[in-house]
């Protein structure tokens, strides 16, 4: 057995590829961000809850007393439903956020209440929300009651901003960042709560499919199959939405919105519309990474919290000025990780925070940054 | 370009402000001193109230910077808690020694051999290694502004949390317990709750006139300048990153002057405190009350304590409710309680 600077290869290579599971995982969610962010100039700090629902969203799919639904399926539908519940969140609460109007959020705020209060008191008086579950056969958790009466309330304020009584305005160039961080972090928290009060906060075990267990030796170590096909999954998706963002008419307009909205509206696109769906796709990346996420880690409410600060780290990192900058500081930063558990292990949770110390005293923009 | 609504209250708040401190702030300070002095009597408990009190000197300390300079710091918890464990380390065991690490000599040790401190200089030893924590961390993180500034100081005081979950002398998750509270001067006896109350009351009102004073200084004038409009107050010739550096210094020791109090009011400092929950729970606290103003800050932190106390058997429903009052705040009641009462009174509070 030879070693490689007194470390055995088993344990090295072993680490490595933690280290680009994790990468995966920080590009994914880092990516997500910067794609919020160049249309939405807001950070999202409900990015961690967002991929704790795509976890969670694949459990429930598969675990629930409807309809099982698998993990192939559940890769698809899953991102699609917490990309969905994004969109609802930024027609109703984020794009409301700059509105000068003092009525406008107070009419959404007042019917959102309302409505959580009718349905929540339909569900005390044992009303629509049980009825529905108990003709099914499924106890349901009040928690989950309030959850769901909480997401009715949702679509049904969004209803009425599509009937144009809180419609959303053009987007704002002068849109407060530190707001939009409170907001979502508010989210966040309400998110997180939730599923605490629902699951505990112990892990939840999703099991790997059947096509994907098992291992392959390649030699010089032992890989999971699932693992690589996380990585390459997590490539594959990340340089889709590269393409999709640099080289198609689609991505042209999103960059036209980020530049100058008041113009792009000008020329017939629909902006508020296109802010929707970019903040519902940069959620569904965020809901694929916790898919792709449930089988490795234990599905729990807490794991995306911690994960989310690693994640901004490497946004500091990489700069939010580019698409690339997001991808490949994502896997690098995750094989950094991976090495220094191999040869400094106490500093393994540190590392990328003192990365981003170093990187900010010598170039404060990021490594791929366009502007300080 | 941010914080708005605060800023219209500081516009009218700058003519009075720069002239003698109004009869109106004379007589709410009168106000708060009796207030203090008086709580116990009212049937609450000392010790509750001591510990509100900590929480509300770290809020100030967190509004001086978001408030008046207009920087989101999203890791304040890690000055507070920080504080809190070489507060609660240094009136516990005293100080054997100082590690040290050079390369190539590798850890070494050198002797100090004090004997545990006094409560004061225990939480003032706090608030010192919190002001040079400070030092290292705002001169990282001026160095980008809005989100990035928040994202900076967020990531590094997860930094210091894994760095207190891992080092030997902050007791990993069981945190440093059985804290003694000691003599506070050598002569007040701290084991009595009232007389402990009445310590921290007088601490936190010094600390709190002392930010007064900050605001209120021509040095107080310059950070307004610059939270309201930085380039304009770089073409005058005010170098705003020394003034950013110094404010943050300020209120990085200031919160670890809290954290440190709360050390030997609890007897215990723990993780809870250094995590970055805590971070967001003090913002929470200032938006409740009203970033921007004097008094803000404490109703904030009496209002989140008392649905943490009082709602405390909801388990995690505490937390949502915190959300939801976040939300709310952010959506539709930015000016906060004392941002909303000044604007009726038309005085700055």
């Amino acid at each position: 057995m030879f070693e490689l600077i007194g470390v055995p290869p088993q344990a090295l290579f072993g680490q490595l590829l933690l280290g680009l599971i994790n990468g995966s995982f920080y590009a994914l969610l880092s990516l997500g961000l910067a794609v919020i962010f160049g249309l939405l100039n807001i950070i999202n700090f409900a990015h961690g809850a967002q991929y704790m629902l795509g976890a969670f969203a694949a459990y429930l799919l598969l675990n629930n007393p409807f309809y099982s639904i698998g993990y192939w399926p559940a890769l698809i539908l899953a991102p699609v439903i917490v990309g969905g519940l994004g969109m609802l969140l930024e027609r109703n609460l984020i794009s409301q956020l700059n509105v000068r109007s003092k009525t406008r959020p107070l009419i959404f705020i007042a019917s959102f209440v309302a409505t959580f209060l009718a349905l929540a008191a339909s569900h005390l008086s044992g009303g629509a929300v049980p009825d529905l579950a108990s003709l099914a056969g499924y106890k349901l958790d009040p928690a989950a009651a309030y959850g769901i009466a909480a997401i009715g309330a949702l679509l049904f304020t969004s209803l009425l901003s599509a009937t144009n009584m809180l419609k959303a305005p053009d987007a704002d160039q002068n849109t407060d960042h530190l707001y939009g961080l409170l907001l979502t972090f508010g989210l966040a928290i309400i998110i997180q709560g939730l599923f605490v009060n629902q699951y505990g906060s112990s892990g939840l075990p999703y099991t790997i499919p059947d096509e994907l267990k098992g291992g392959q030796n390649l030699g010089f170590m032992f890989l999971p199959i699932y693992r690589g096909w996380v990585i390459v999954a997590s490539l594959a998706v990340c340089i889709a939405t590269w393409l999709i963002i640099e080289k198609t008419k689609l991505g042209a307009y999103l960059r036209a919105a980020t530049e100058n909205p008041t113009l792009l509206s000008a020329f017939g696109v629909n902006v508020p519309r296109l802010v929707t769906f970019t903040y519902g796709f940069g959620v569904a990346l965020a809901g694929l990474a916790g898919v792709l996420a449930a089988p490795i880690y234990s599905v729990n409410p807490n794991m995306g919290a911690d994960l989310i600060i690693v994640v901004f780290a490497v946004v500091v990192i990489g700069g939010m000025g580019s698409i690339l900058g997001a991808i490949v500081t994502g896997f690098m930063l995750g094989i950094v990780e991976g090495l220094t558990k191999v040869f400094y292990p106490e500093a393994a949770s540190v590392v990328i925070f003192v990365i981003m110390a170093i990187v900010l005293l010598i170039k404060p923009a990021g490594l791929f940054g366009r502007t300080a | 370009m941010t914080l708005d609504q605060p800023r219209i209250i500081a516009s009218q708040a700058v003519r009075p402000f720069a002239a003698s401190p109004s009869f109106l702030h004379a007589a709410l300070f009168a106000g708060l001193a009796a207030l203090l002095a008086i709580l116990p009597a009212l049937g609450l408990y000392p010790f509750v109230l001591a510990q509100l009190l900590c929480f509300a000197l770290f809020a100030c300390a967190f509004n001086m910077l978001l408030g008046f300079v207009g920087l989101l710091s999203f890791g304040h918890a890690m000055f507070f808690g920080m504080a809190s464990y070489v507060a609660a380390y240094t009136a516990k065991s005293g100080l054997a020694s100082l590690p040290f690490w050079l390369p190539g000599v590798g850890r070494f040790d050198i002797p100090v051999g004090l004997p545990p401190f006094a409560p004061e200089l225990a939480m003032l030893t706090g608030a010192a290694v919190a002001a040079v924590l400070g030092l290292i961390v705002g001169a990282l993180a001026i160095k980008r502004q809005g989100i990035y500034f928040a994202m900076i100081t967020l990531a590094l005081a997860q930094m210091v949390y894994f760095f207190s979950l891992q080092a030997p002398f902050t007791g990993g998750e069981n945190g440093i317990q059985g804290v003694p509270r000691g003599h506070f001067l050598g002569f007040i006896d701290l084991r009595d709750d009232i007389t402990l109350y009445y310590v921290v009351a007088a601490i936190f009102f010094a600390g709190f006139l002392l930010i007064y004073r900050i605001i209120h200084s021509p040095f107080g004038q310059v950070l307004k300048a610059i939270r309201d409009n930085e380039p304009r107050a770089i073409s005058l010739g005010y170098r705003t990153q020394r003034y950013k550096l110094t404010v943050f210094v300020l209120s990085a020791g200031l919160a670890g002057l809290a954290g440190g109090m709360k050390a030997v009011v609890s007897q215990i400092a723990t993780l809870t405190d250094v995590h970055w929950t805590m971070s967001g729970e003090v913002v929470l606290m200032t938006l409740v009350g009203g970033m921007g103003t004097i008094y803000g800050p404490v109703i904030g932190a009496v209002i989140i304590i008392a649905i943490q106390t009082y709602l405390n058997n909801l388990g995690a429903w505490v937390t949502i409710v915190q959300g939801t009052i976040f939300v709310i705040c952010v959506m539709l009641f930015r000016e906060g309680i004392a941002g909303r009462l000044s604007r009726w009174i038309k005085r700055p509070l």
